[in-house]
């Protein structure tokens, strides 16, 4: 008598594909307790696409697991695709965990680095577990990606765990599907991982007996400056209530006025210094960890140099074990900026980081696991419940962006100069990559070369198109020419500012037309002036210049951009015809060089035209006596939207003028405001509320007169300006009020840290019209 | 047209036109003359804005110019001819001044002006006046000069404080009215390469440019690209006078790219730099002579700057007028 007929016999095999984020976030021990669970026969493993899976049993089973495979994953997992085929069946028995394929068309996609789980924390912080004070703690759900992943598939040998052989306790929680740390490619334990290292500043082991996390600590209380290695990058890190210790580091580091991001302990650390309300805390809290731009809570015990005159703060939770343990050793909050001299790039291999640093921090708490990719801290602007990224960097990158439809053949972005990020474009995915920083220094070029070549590799993308800014000097520019066209790979040329309204259609994954407020520094422009304040009709693959700002010249160049009173300069003869006040207070504190930036001005030498709206707001906050000199970007225009009364509801008027085909927002009309507002008596606060007003005003009336010419009724906003919340907010609204659509960044910045993006969006979408 | 700031676009007319055409060995270097036959051969046009400055004109550049580019061969110069274009009521006093000036600067370069050649062309045809000389000069010395040279270890040097000629022309062009203490820096360097060459032993000195149009900026860079090596340059160790620092800061101009007329970039052997040094400074044109950089092995073909806070940037070959690159 056989027992086997009191079920039915037919059985059925099918074979599944999953693609998307699905490889070091627990999904395959995730698939085999739903195998498991339904006595399912098969296996799971991982290839170069993504997860494959193969489950044979009752036709019923293998459904209802095809379901609970589509409602149920892993938090960690993106899933992009499934797919699934009925295939011979095989009668085997079990179902188990296959090794991992290489193999061509590789298409796995990378998680980013994950925050600290609770789950870990927990164990972390319990005397009793194995893992107590562990600092390279982490399981499927959490702990270094991006940072430690030298190749695909992703497995212990292609990371930089390679070199630490798993003790016999790790090894039997690897192998186990049922446990937390089942094929957790960085797990170890303080038996077989990495270890913490306390060197003084001469690279001596500091106390070699005692605990690095309570010397480091002690150093930090002491008033010392400490290099940490992160997961993306050394760190430089002192007491954030002691003044001389952030001046120190303020000193040694050559960074002047720029703010330092604060690590708080916990929200409630953060509430003791800042405002948050819910989608703040979301954002702190977050898996993803970024740096949270929030106002600062009034007499919140801060040093003065951390961040002077901003009336924010840049607060971060702790984000991997390290962390956590050195918050619960210090009471109060810390300063974390990266670890580099000023306009250097972050170290993160540690020979170099020690000769580097040397000169700036007195100890170092390091280890022996390797940084694969230098990769910076996230920041963002709580905004709408969603917040807006200004920069996209760890935890989020190489997450890739879906584009509105596929392209035809792979694209590689450039990107710009500053902020520079470039990205890679395979079918409807976009690999933007991590924050790379300003090209101008060697060792970021090399990051920007080196990390192209990486993402190529782990991405399995070979370039048929290479897509570039328009401005010959920038050294992406050069790249794209000396590297790709060398290669005889068709190059394409994407005027900046098209490139971040192209970049704001893709990050909504729209593809126009809208009307397109581009409002940013400088940006070269198609007819080879230099443009940053301009409205473009545009959709993906083209656009025309539909309206501006009111051009000026930029008198000596760069030197304007460092120097706001110089905009103010030229704002100020161009609005006044030459005959500007003698006794105003920005040209009395400037009247040393004053005559000779105007002749410069009018000459022409090195002061070409722009329409930049960046440049108008440094004008502007000149003139309103907040900033002279800008020691870093945009500094004098964070200084105006910070100072404007947010309850002042006037408006400087600002006409619009027919110039040929461009409708031209007056900007003279703006600044003469300004000035006679200042003299009847009105403070900076009043006039930078209106002056704000004002420019959305005249904007959002542009783009009414364009709806009215084009039938467009959809508005996208993208460039650097639009990080000023005030001018987002106000445009935003007056936008809605005329009833217009209005399109904003989500997962993209809106300053140069997009553009790759949008270049790779216009690059596609021509190639997609075929040849011509 | 970008063409004439002696940046990248120039490089690329004249391979892309004129090396095409006429190519052969003794052009493909591109250095700044030929040796032919044991001699050393020159030619250059000067056409410049205003033709009187503070400092000079166009006569004492157009000699001393072909005179600095056959010194930067390592030959003595000797013969030089000189070919005129004139616009049509070009003032006789105007260029009497200007061949006066060339009669002074051939006797203090040692060299005679043997022929010569004059056209007028129609008004609004020309620029008042411009000048194309040509020079020969003798290789006294076994030196075999080139931007090629260059090895790793070996030092930087300049003659001098750099950009004095091009601020000075820039501010002379009259739509700017500024009051600065400067004059051009031009001047024949046949005497200081001769005491240099003189000092050194036989191939230290790899390479001698003289830092004319795009500045030391774009001679460095065309020593990195022919002989693959980097130039590691010191920010603090390049001489700039204040008053060509503050035109510089005034018009937001690198110095690094500004032209000079009496200033050479040699590039000599470590183990020579110090008598390298000494012999240029017992001459009063070298008296300023500063080791600025170093060539290293990698990266091959970039110029770097070491900044005063310790950072590296990269002096690239521009593409066409400076334009800010910032967003
Ligand atoms: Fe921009
Ligand atoms: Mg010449
Ligand atoms: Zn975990
Ligand atoms: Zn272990």
């Amino acid at each position: 008598m056989s027992i086997g007929r009191t079920r039915p016999r037919t059985r059925i095999r099918i074979r599944i594909d999953v693609e998307g984020i699905v490889q070091g976030v627990g999904f395959r021990p995730h698939v085999h307790s739903l195998a498991r669970r339904l006595a399912l026969s098969g296996w799971v493993g991982n290839d170069g696409r993504g997860v494959f899976i193969e489950a044979e049993g009752a036709p019923d089973d293998v459904t209802r697991f095809q379901e609970d495979l589509r409602d149920q994953a892993p938090p960690l997992a993106v899933i992009h695709r499934v797919t699934a085929i009925v295939i011979p069946v095989r009668g085997d028995r079990g179902f188990h965990i296959a090794d991992s394929r290489g193999g061509a068309g590789r298409a796995t996609l990378i998680s980013p680095d994950v925050a600290t789980c609770a789950d870990c924390l927990t164990e972390m912080f319990d005397p009793a577990d194995r893992r107590y004070r562990h600092a390279f703690i982490n399981c499927t759900n959490c702990g270094p990606r991006f940072t430690v992943i030298r190749g695909v598939p992703y497995d212990r040998p292609a990371t930089t765990m390679a070199a630490f052989a798993m003790c016999g306790e790790c090894e039997r929680e690897y192998l186990d599907p049922r446990d937390r740390r089942f094929h957790a490619q960085p797990i170890c334990c303080p038996a077989c991982g990495p270890a913490l290292r306390l060197l003084d500043a001469r690279d001596r082991a500091e106390d070699p007996a005692g605990d690095p996390i309570e010397g480091a600590a002690g150093l930090l209380r002491s008033g010392g400056i400490l290099a940490v290695k992160g997961l993306g990058g050394y760190h430089l890190a002192v007491d954030a209530a002691n003044e001389d210790a952030a001046r120190a580091l303020r000193s040694r580091k050559h960074r002047e006025d720029r703010p330092f991001a604060v690590m708080v302990g916990d929200l409630d650390a953060a509430r003791a210094l800042c405002e948050l309300d819910g989608d703040a805390e979301r954002l702190l809290t977050g898996p993803q960890r970024p740096i949270v731009l929030l106002p600062r809570r009034p007499g919140a015990a801060m040093a003065a140099s951390v961040a002077p005159g901003d009336r924010r703060l840049g607060l971060m939770l702790p984000y991997t074990p390290l962390h956590h343990l050195l918050a619960r050793q210090i009471p109060g909050p810390y300063v974390l900026t990266s670890g580099n001299l000023s306009d250097e790039p972050i170290a993160y291999r540690d020979g170099e980081a020690r000769t580097r640093l040397a000169g700036i921090a007195d100890g170092f708490l390091t280890h022996d696991r390797p940084i694969h990719v230098r990769t910076d801290d996230s920041v963002i602007l709580p905004l709408w419940g969603t917040g807006l990224p200004l920069r996209r960097s760890r935890g989020y990158a190489p997450r890739p962006l879906r584009l509105s439809r596929p392209a035809r053949r792979a694209v590689l972005a450039c990107g710009a100069e500053l902020k520079s990020t470039f990205c890679l474009v395979r079918e409807d995915h976009a690999f933007l990559s991590h924050h790379i920083g300003d090209l101008e220094n060697y060792e970021t070029l090399r990051s920007f070369t080196e990390g192209v070549d990486h993402f190529r590799r782990l991405f399995d993308i070979t370039p048929r198109v290479v897509a570039h800014d328009l401005h010959p000097e920038y050294l992406s520019t050069k790249y794209a020419h000396d590297v790709w066209d060398a290669r005889g790979v068709e190059l394409a040329g994407v005027q900046h500012h098209h490139a971040h309204i192209a970049s704001c259609l893709a990050d909504n994954q729209e593809d126009g037309p809208v009307i397109g407020v581009a409002f940013d520094g400088l940006g070269y422009g198609a007819d080879g002036t230099i443009w940053g304040g301009e409205i473009l009709v545009a959709d993906l693959t083209g656009f025309t210049r539909a309206g501006r700002l009111s051009p000026v010249p930029l008198p000596g160049g760069t030197t304007a951009i460092r120097q706001p009173w110089r905009m103010a300069a030229a704002h100020l003869d161009a609005a006044y015809g030459g005959a500007v006040p003698a006794d105003l207070p920005v040209r009395s504190r400037n009247h040393r060089h004053w005559d000779d930036v105007v002749a410069v001005a009018r000459s022409g030498v090195n002061s070409p035209l722009t329409s930049s709206a960046g440049r108008l707001f440094d004008a502007v906050a000149a003139i309103a006596g907040l900033r002279d000199i800008a020691s870093y970007e945009g500094q004098a225009a964070i200084a105006l939207e910070q100072r404007a009364d947010p309850d002042e509801r006037g408006a400087y008027p600002a006409r619009l003028l027919d110039d040929g085909p461009l409708v031209t927002i007056q900007a003279a009309d703006l600044v003469r405001a300004v000035v006679e507002d200042m003299r009847g008596g009105a403070g900076p606060a009043r006039v930078s509320a209106r002056f704000h007003n004002g420019l959305a005003a005249a904007t959002a009336a542009a783009c009414v007169r364009l709806r009215e010419d084009t039938g467009i009724g959809t508005v996208a906003l993208s460039g650097g300006v639009f990080q000023n919340r005030l001018l987002l907010d106000g445009l935003v609204r007056a936008l809605r009020l005329q009833g217009l659509r209005v399109l904003t960044h989500r997962e993209v910045p809106p300053n140069d840290g997009g553009i790759s993006l949008g270049q790779a969006a216009v690059a596609a979408a021509r190639d997609a019209l075929g040849p011509p | 047209l970008a063409h004439g700031a002696g940046g990248k676009a120039t490089h690329t007319l004249i391979e892309a036109v004129f090396l095409e055409s006429f190519r052969n060995p003794l052009l493909e270097p591109l250095e700044d003359g030929a040796v032919v036959d044991g001699l050393a051969f020159t030619t250059d046009s000067y056409v410049v804005t205003p033709l009187f400055f503070p400092g000079g004109d166009i006569g004492d550049l157009a000699v001393n110019g072909t005179v600095n580019d056959l010194a930067m061969c390592g030959a003595r110069p000797r013969y030089l001819s000189a070919g005129f274009i004139l616009e049509e009521g070009f003032p006789v006093a105007d260029l009497r001044r200007i061949t006066a000036s060339m009669a002074a600067a051939a006797r203090a370069a040692d060299v005679w002006i043997v022929t010569g050649d004059t056209k007028v062309v129609e008004r609004g045809k020309a620029d008042g006046c411009y000048i194309t000389t040509s020079g020969v000069g003798t290789l006294d010395r076994p030196t075999r000069l080139s931007a090629a040279a260059a090895l790793p270890g070996d030092v930087v040097i300049v003659s001098g404080p750099i950009g004095e000629h091009g601020i000075t022309i820039m501010l002379a062009r009259g739509e700017l009215d500024i009051e600065a203490d400067l004059t051009s820096d031009t001047a024949p360097l046949n005497a200081l390469t001769g005491l240099l060459l003189d000092a050194c032993g036989d191939g230290q000195v790899r390479c001698l440019r003289d830092a004319t149009r795009g500045g030391v900026a774009t001679i460095v860079n065309e020593v990195a690209a022919a002989s693959k090596v980097a130039v590691v340059l010191e920010e603090d160790a390049i001489p700039v006078r204040p008053a060509v620092r503050g035109a510089c800061e005034l018009l937001g101009i690198d110095p690094l790219y500004v032209a000079c007329e009496g200033r050479m970039v040699a590039v000599v052997a470590e183990r020579s730099a110090e008598v390298a040094l000494a012999a240029l400074r017992s001459h009063p044109l070298g008296a300023g002579a500063a080791v600025i950089g170093r060539i290293g092995g990698d990266p091959p073909g970039l110029v770097l700057l070491k900044t005063s806070f310790g950072g590296t940037r990269i002096v690239d070959l521009l593409v066409g007028d400076p334009l800010p690159r910032i967003c």
